[in-house]
C-alpha cells in the first residue's frame, strides 16, 4: 500500500510527515496513548484459553466488520460514488444466513447470503452506472428497502442461531488471533493485491479523478463503477455474517445500523477524498481501527452514554482538522515568519490550476 | 518612461514549490495606459507570477505594491476588490451555470435582494457584444467550446471596475477574428488608462499590441524591453536562451500519400455538424479550417465516437464500423487529443507517468497491466521527445505549467501509436520552440504512414502541415481543397463565400 512515493521523495522526518498515512497513523497512536495514560492496563494482552485477550485484541475483533465495509466503500468513493446501503446489506446478509441455517448446511447458508448481497450490489451498480442516478440517491433506495427486505426474510422476528461453526466466525480464534479480524485482513490484503497489481487501481483513480477525460481515454468506466458497488455489497455481506455471528442471531432492525456512516468516516480519515480519485486502502484500515478504538475508549473511560456521541464528534473533528493540509498550513503560518521559504506548507488543491 | 507613476511594482519575488523554484528574485512593473507582455517558455513562471500577484499562491520572499501601497492579497476576490481583474490560463468558471451567470456571478443586478434575470441577461449580452460575440447567454457554459468559454472569462474580467487587467494566454484558442476584436478592446482600455498584463505565445500578437515586455527564463528575470527596441528574433533568443533553429522550417510534407484509411459518407449529428463526406489517406494530414463555432471539434468528435452520429457511415480500412464509443474507435486505431485538456483530457491528480500510460492501459483492459517499468519507459520516451518539464515521471500533472500539461496529453495519444491521430488544437498554450518541435513530429509521423486530422485556430499552422484542408462554415463542410500553395487569405475567402467558388 505504501505506493505513492511521489509525494515523499525527500528523506528524514520531513518526508515522514508527508507520507499519506502519517496523519491517520499518528492520530491512531495518539488515541491509544491517551488510553494508556488514563488506564495503564489498556495495553495489557494476555493469553487465555490459548488465544490472546485484552483491549487491543477487542479492538481488532470488534473492528473487523467496519474494516471490511470501509474497504469496499473506499473503492466506491474512489469512483466519486458513495454506498449508503451497506448497513442494510449487513442486515439482509445476516437475515438470510440465520434463516437458511435452520434448514441447510452452513456453507449453503453463507453462499445464499453472499449471493443475495452480490445481487443487491449489482442492483446498486446498475442504478449508478447504467441509469446514471446519483450514487447517494441510488443507494438510498436500498438503504431503506434493504431493512424491509431483511424483515421480510426473518418474518419480522429476531432469528437466533446456535450453529457452532457459524458462531465461530465472530467468536473463533486462529493462531491466537480473532478469526473475524483475520477474515477482514485477508479481504484487505487480497483487495490491495488485485487493485495494485492489476491496472484496476489506476483506472479507478482515473475514473474518479476525471470521468469525462477517462471516457475519452477509452476507459469503460460504467463497468468499473458497477464492479465497485458489487464488491462493496459483498464486503458488507461478509461483515453481516460476522455481526450476526457475534450477536448469535439476525436482527433486521439493528444489525449494522449507521455503520455506513462510520465506514465513510473511516475512508475519509484514511486520506481518500470524497471527491474521488486517489485512494488508500491502508489508510482506510487505519481509519476504521481509529473509529473502533474511539468506541472502545468511550466504554473504557466509562463516559456517560449521553456524552458518547459528543465525545466521538470532538475527536473526529480534531482528527479531520489535523489531516487537512490547509489547516496545518494556517497553524504553521501563525508561528513562522513569512520569510522562511524552506517548508512553506502547501494547499492540496490549488483553485486555479495552470 | 517615468512620466507616470507605476501602478504595480513587484520586487524580488521568490516562489518555491517542492522540487522547483518557479520564481527566483523576479522584478516586474506595470504602468497605467500600457500593455505589458510577460514572455517566456513553457514553465518559465509566467502564470506563477500572476498567481502570486492575485493571491492564489503566497510568496516566499519579495514585495508587491499596488499604486504605491504594499499589498498581499489573500485571494483573487480580494485582488479584484482592489482593482486587479484577472483571466487565468485555465478557464475557471462554473460549467453548470449559464453564460450570463458566469459573467456576472457575485455582482448580479439586484432589486430588493432579488436577482433581476432579464437585466442580467441584457448586461451579459452587452459585455459579449463588446467582444463581438453573439451567443445565447442562457446556454450552459459547459456545453460551449473552449474558445467561447475563454471569451466569457474575458467578458467577466472586463465587467469589473479595474485598474489592472491581467490576461494569461487569453488568445490560446481564439481565431484571428476574435483575436482582432480582443485587441481592439484592449487598445480602447489602454487609451482609458488601464494597465494591462498580457501573456501569449503568439509573438505576432505580442508585437502588435504590447508596449513593453518582460522576459522570464527558468523562473529568473531576463530583462524588460520596449517593443520598439527589440526584434522578434532577439525576443525569442532571450526567451529560450539560445537562437531558435529555423522556426518555420518544418520538414517537407511528404508528397506521396498511401491508400485510403478513413472514409465517411454523409456523417452527421443534429445540432453538431451537417452531413459531410471526408476521406483521409494513410500518411496524409487533413486540416480543418473554419471560424469559431464552425463545427471543427464536432466533426472530430464524431470520428472518435465521443459523440454519436445520427446519420451516415464511417469506413475504416474498407470496413464499415459503428463508432459507438471512444473505446470502439480506439480499437480501430483512432486517437483523439481533445482541445480541452482540463475537463476532457488530463487527470490532474495523477502523475505524468500515469497520465501518459492511461490510454494504452485502457486499451489493454485492467487485467493486463502495463508493468511499472514499461510505464516509466513510455514516460521517459515522451518527456524526452516533447521536452516535458519537470522531467520527472512522478510529478503530479496538475502542478505542471499549462504548456507542459498540453504536452503530456499529446504524449498519451502518441503512445497509443494510432493509425488515425485526431489533434484538436494540439499546440494550445505551447511555446514557440516546442510548437515547431510538435509540428515537426506530426510531419514525421505522417511521413511514416500515420493519418492525421489536424484542427487548429491558427491557419498558418494548418496550412504548414496539411495535404488537404476541409473548410467549415456554420457547421458544414463547404470546401475541400488540396493544399498546393494555399494561403490563409484563400481560406478566409473560401469561408466568406461559403465555398461557392
Ligand atoms: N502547484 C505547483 N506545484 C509544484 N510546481 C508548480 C506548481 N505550480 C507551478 N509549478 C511549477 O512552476 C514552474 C512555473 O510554472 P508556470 O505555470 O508559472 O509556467 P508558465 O510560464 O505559465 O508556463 P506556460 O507557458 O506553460 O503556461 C513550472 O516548472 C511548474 O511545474
Ligand atoms: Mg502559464
Amino acid at each position: 500500500m505504501i505506493r505513492n512515493l511521489a509525494t515523499d521523495r525527500g528523506r528524514g522526518p520531513a518526508a515522514l510527515t508527508k507520507h499519506r498515512l502519517f496523519w491517520p497513523a499518528a492520530a491512531l497512536i495518539a488515541l491509544l496513548l491517551g488510553n494508556l495514560i488514563v488506564s495503564p492496563r489498556f495495553f495489557a494482552v494476555e493469553i487465555r484459553d490459548g488465544h490472546l485477550y485484552g483491549n487491543l485484541i477487542d479492538i481488532l475483533r470488534n473492528g473487523s466488520p467496519l474494516i471490511l465495509i470501509a474497504v469496499g466503500m473506499t473503492l466506491v468513493i474512489a469512483t466519486r460514488g458513495i454506498d449508503l446501503s451497506v448497513g442494510a446489506v449487513v442486515a439482509v446478509s445476516g437475515a438470510v444466513a440465520c434463516v437458511e441455517l435452520g434448514s441447510t448446511s452452513i456453507l449453503l447458508a453463507i453462499g445464499a447470503a453472499l449471493g443475495l448481497c452480490l445481487v443487491l450490489g449489482a442492483w446498486n451498480g446498475w442504478l449508478v452506472a447504467g441509469l446514471k442516478i446519483q450514487p447517494i440517491v441510488a443507494t438510498l433506495i436500498l438503504m431503506v428497502a434493504g431493512r424491509g427486505l431483511a424483515q421480510l426474510i426473518t418474518g419480522g422476528q429476531i432469528v437466533t442461531v446456535q450453529n457452532g461453526p457459524f458462531l465461530a466466525i465472530a467468536g473463533g480464534y486462529l493462531l491466537t488471533l480473532p478469526l473475524s479480524f483475520l477474515i477482514a485482513m485477508a479481504v484487505y490484503a487480497l483487495t490491495s493485491l488485485v487493485v495494485r497489481r492489476s491496472a484496476l487501481g489506476l483506472l479507478l483513480e482515473s475514473v474518479g479523478g476525471n470521468p469525462e477525460a477517462s471516457r475519452l481515454s477509452g476507459l469503460r468506466s460504467g463497468r468499473l463503477i458497477w464492479l465497485c458497488y458489487v464488491f462493496s455489497a459483498l464486503c458488507a455481506g461478509v461483515a453481516g455474517l460476522i455481526i450476526s455471528s457475534n450477536v448469535t442471531g439476525a436482527d433486521g432492525n439493528n444489525a449494522g445500523l449507521w455503520i455506513e456512516l462510520d465506514a465513510i468516516l473511516a475512508v475519509v480519515i484514511g486520506g481518500t477524498q470524497l471527491t474521488g480519485g486517489r485512494f488508500s486502502l491502508g489508510g482506510t484500515v487505519i481509519g476504521a481501527l481509529l473509529i473502533q478504538t474511539l468506541t472502545t475508549t468511550v466504554y473504557a473511560l466509562g463516559i456517560p452514554s449521553q456524552e458518547t456521541l459528543l465525545f466521538k464528534a470532538v475527536v473526529v473533528t480534531v482528527v479531520c482538522l489535523v489531516q487537512s493540509p490547509a489547516f496545518r498550513a494556517k497553524l504553521v503560518k501563525r508561528r513562522r515568519r513569512p520569510e522562511s521559504p524552506a517548508v512553506a506548507a502547501q494547499p492540496e488543491k490549488v483553485e486555479v490550476a495552470s | 518612461m517615468n512620466d507616470t507613476a507605476e501602478i504595480l511594482r513587484m520586487t524580488g519575488i521568490r516562489k518555491r514549490f517542492p522540487g522547483v523554484t518557479a520564481l527566483d528574485g523576479v522584478d516586474f512593473r506595470l504602468f497605467p495606459g500600457e500593455v505589458h507582455a510577460l514572455m517566456g517558455e513553457n514553465g518559465a513562471g509566467k502564470s506563477t507570477l500572476i498567481k502570486v500577484l492575485t493571491g492564489v499562491e503566497g510568496v516566499d520572499a519579495g514585495s508587491i505594491e499596488l499604486a504605491g501601497a504594499a499589498v498581499a492579497f489573500a485571494g483573487p476576490d480580494q485582488a479584484q476588490l482592489a482593482g486587479v481583474s484577472t483571466v487565468y490560463q485555465e478557464v475557471n468558471l462554473c460549467p453548470n451555470l449559464s453564460v450570463a451567470e458566469n459573467i456576472l456571478l457575485g455582482r448580479e443586478p439586484r432589486r430588493f435582494g432579488r436577482i433581476q434575470w432579464s437585466r442580467m441577461r441584457k448586461r451579459a449580452e452587452e459585455l459579449l457584444a463588446r467582444l463581438d460575440l453573439r451567443i445565447d447567454v442562457s446556454a450552459e457554459l459547459g456545453t460551449l467550446s473552449i474558445a467561447v468559454q475563454q471569451m466569457v472569462a474575458i467578458a467577466r474580467a472586463l465587467d469589473v471596475e479595474a485598474r489592472v487587467l491581467v490576461l494569461d494566454e487569453p488568445t490560446s484558442s481564439l481565431d484571428a477574428r476574435e483575436v482582432e476584436q480582443l485587441m481592439a478592446v484592449l487598445r480602447a482600455l489602454r487609451a482609458d488608462g488601464m494597465a494591462i498584463l498580457f501573456v501569449s505565445h503568439f509573438i505576432d500578437q505580442v508585437f502588435a499590441i504590447a508596449d513593453r515586455m518582460t522576459v522570464l527564463r527558468n523562473g529568473k528575470l531576463v530583462g524588460e524591453y520596449r517593443t520598439s527596441e527589440i526584434t522578434q528574433v532577439e525576443l525569442v533568443t532571450k526567451m529560450i536562451g539560445k537562437e531558435l533553429a529555423a522556426l518555420d522550417e518544418v520538414s517537407e510534407r511528404s508528397a506521396a500519400t498511401g491508400p485510403e484509411l478513413v472514409a465517411t459518407d454523409g456523417l452527421a449529428r443534429a445540432g453538431g455538424i451537417e452531413p459531410f463526406s471526408l476521406t483521409i489517406r494513410r500518411g496524409e494530414v487533413v486540416g480543418l479550417a473554419g471560424l469559431l463555432g464552425s463545427g471543427r471539434t464536432e466533426l472530430a468528435r464524431l470520428l472518435f465516437g465521443a459523440d454519436h452520429a445520427d446519420h451516415g457511415t464511417v469506413d475504416i480500412d474498407g470496413r464499415r464500423v459503428q463508432l459507438r464509443s471512444p473505446r470502439v474507435a480506439m480499437n480501430q486505431g483512432v486517437a483523439f487529443c481533445s482541445e480541452n485538456r482540463k475537463t476532457e483530457g488530463l487527470i490532474a491528480e495523477l502523475t505524468i507517468r500515469e497520465n501518459i500510460a492511461l490510454a494504452v492501459q485502457a486499451g489493454r483492459g485492467w487485467l493486463r497491466p502495463l508493468s511499472r517499468r514499461r510505464q516509466l519507459e513510455l514516460a521517459a520516451q515522451y518527456i524526452e521527445a516533447l521536452d516535458i518539464r519537470p522531467a520527472d515521471p512522478e510529478a503530479v500533472v496538475g502542478t505542471l505549467s499549462g504548456g507542459n500539461q498540453q504536452k503530456v496529453l499529446l504524449a498519451r495519444w502518441l503512445a497509443t501509436q494510432p493509425r488515425l491521430l485526431i489533434l484538436d488544437e494540439p499546440t494550445r498554450g505551447i511555446d514557440v520552440g516546442a510548437k515547431a518541435e510538435i509540428q515537426r513530429l506530426v510531419a514525421t509521423l505522417s511521413a511514416d504512414g500515420m493519418a492525421v486530422l489536424f484542427v487548429s485556430a491558427e491557419l498558418e499552422e494548418v496550412l504548414r502541415l496539411s495535404h488537404h484542408v476541409a473548410v467549415l462554415r456554420d457547421r458544414k463542410v463547404v470546401a475541400q481543397l488540396a493544399n498546393e500553395g494555399l494561403t490563409p487569405e484563400d481560406i478566409m475567402a473560401t469561408i466568406a463565400d461559403g465555398g461557392r467558388s
